[in-house]
């Protein structure tokens, strides 16, 4: 045998192997439905978890911001913003300061014990919870990044507190936390990688199902990561997008 | 809600339309304003000049309570607006402000800008103040930047889009808080131009400002403030020929 047919076996062996790798992760048994469903369930929860983080965030961050800059108002509502303050204070010191699975934990085997419950109901709720606090303190640090003239000029012309968050400085907000706000649903994304500790079937899960009927690590892991990574490029440039859509009104 | 004379409803052509009694205003440790009494009359063309520190542009932001007073009183159009159980935001829809640094809404357009609170909080239609908007546009000569931006504009047009956003809520009184002072010299003409317009046409004006030339010829009344209180006020003439006080003559030297 001389060099060239023994380098041309060593390939041909590698395809030959491949294949049947191939074959045997994701064809056989029709498995690559785990990796489909998964991602479903991936895209699913990070969705809904996205969705519960903007809400509670923004609440989160207009109440501590009015907090800190509201002037003059009734003793009544000063006593109720000073205990929402303190509620908020509360939420992220907690969520901040714990692990994001240690909290979908308790969420799951502890809050919700005793009722039969749907997985990716938990998994929403706890990466929701979870990013909600850190997108409070991103929102809230764009809100106080906002001039102090912007509030002014909206409470000159006769809007009320509410009124000029909402037409005025929530709008501006938005555009200037964007890049950051974009990054952490980026790292919601991947952190919800997490959730098979509660035998949620997520992608991560599915590779991993793969994995352990097949006995072969590379290619069902290989897959995973690969799909991850290519819904991270696609939602970066997604934002790159809308960001340049919304700076567009500037030029 | 409480009157300034319970027994008598409010007279524009007779009763002051703003009357300050008394008004205090203190920041931590620092007695800003000491004891400001003032009553504007409708068509008053009012300048209230100092030098800095004086507490002038705190007396202008107390009027329409953009700062909170720390006492007395201050009654618009015969209600007492610093009573806190009056709905101020109602009362600030009457009474326009103009800022040193503008304060247009960047993430707006020209014509959203001026727009956005007569549709909001007086509920016209979108169409008809948008052709409100587009007459005072034309009259300060902006009419072909309305779907501009703000920061396409330069510093005295941002200046005029401000006035006339003001404008557009009909305001019985218009508060200009040193509207100049952040301009290049050239832009701070055609700013004065379209005051001059509005005093002209007998719209209420209270301005802070350091533009002395300009106060003299256009103000009714000149007040003099020094140390968080009004130390003289008088006609442009008086102010300017026939000062009284040790403090305005020293200023007068100063800055004329």
């Amino acid at each position: 045998m001389n060099f060239f047919s023994a380098v041309g076996e060593d390939i041909s062996n590698f395809f030959t192997e491949f294949g049947n790798d191939f074959y045997l992760n994701f064809i056989k048994n029709a498995r690559w439905q785990y990796l489909v469903n998964g991602l479903g369930v991936t895209l699913k929860v990070t969705l809904f978890a996205v969705i519960i983080g903007i809400v509670l965030g923004f609440l989160v961050a207009i109440i501590r911001s009015t907090h800190d800059k509201a002037g003059t108002m009734t003793p009544f509502l000063k006593f109720v913003l000073n205990v929402l303050n303190f509620l908020c204070n509360v939420y992220l010191t907690v969520i901040r300061g714990t692990p994001v699975l240690v909290q979908l934990l308790i969420i799951y085997f502890v809050i919700f014990a005793s009722v039969r419950i749907d997985k990716s109901f938990v998994a929403i709720i706890a990466f929701g919870v979870n990013s909600g606090a850190y997108v409070a303190e991103i929102v809230r640090g764009g809100i106080m990044s906002i001039d102090q003239g912007q509030f002014e000029a909206g409470r000159s012309l006769g809007f009320n507190f509410a009124q000029t968050m909402w037409y005025i400085i929530i709008p501006q907000t938005f555009k200037n936390v964007l890049p950051a706000l974009g990054n952490e649903f980026i790292v919601l994304l991947k952190e919800t990688s997490v959730a098979g500790y509660i035998a949620l079937e997520d992608l991560t899960k599915g590779g991993d199902i793969i994995r352990s009927q097949t006995f072969s690590a590379l290619l069902p892991l290989l897959a995973v990561a690969a799909i991850y990574l290519l819904m991270v490029v696609l939602l970066s440039n997604l934002l790159k997008i809308l960001e340049r859509r919304l700076r567009s009104s500037e030029k | 809600m409480k009157n300034s004379n319970p027994e008598k409803p409010f007279n524009p052509e007779t009763d002051p339309l703003i009357s300050v009694k008394d008004l205090q205003k203190n920041f931590k440790g620092l007695h800003a304003l000491n004891g400001v009494s003032l009553d504007i009359y409708k068509g008053d063309v009012v300048f209230v000049v100092g030098p800095s520190g004086s507490g002038k542009s705190t007396f202008l932001r107390c009027l329409n309570r953009l700062e909170e007073p720390s006492g007395g009183e201050i009654f618009f159009e015969g209600v007492e607006i610093t009573d806190r159980a009056v709905d101020i935001n109602k009362h600030r829809q009457k009474m326009g402000m103009v800022f040193q640094q503008f304060n247009l809404f960047p993430h707006m357009t020209v014509l959203k800008n001026m727009t956005q609170a007569p549709i909001k909080l007086q509920h016209i239609s979108k169409a008809e103040a948008e052709a409100e908007a587009r007459k005072l546009l034309d009259r300060v000569g902006l009419l072909d930047r309305e779907n501009a931006y703000p920061n396409q504009l330069s510093g005295g047009q941002k200046q005029r889009i401000a006035i006339v956003r003001a404008l557009c809520m009909k305001p019985d009184v218009m508060l200009f808080d040193e509207p100049t002072s952040a301009l290049d010299p050239e832009m701070v003409g055609e700013v004065l131009q379209v005051m001059r317009g509005l005093a002209e046409e007998k719209m209420t004006m209270v301005v802070v400002t350091h533009e002395m030339a300009f106060a003299r010829e256009v103000a009714s009344k000149i007040v003099f403030m020094a140390d968080g209180q009004i130390l003289e006020t008088g006609t442009p003439d008086e102010f300017f020929n026939h000062p009284k006080t040790e403090r305005l003559k020293q200023f007068l030297d100063k800055v004329l």
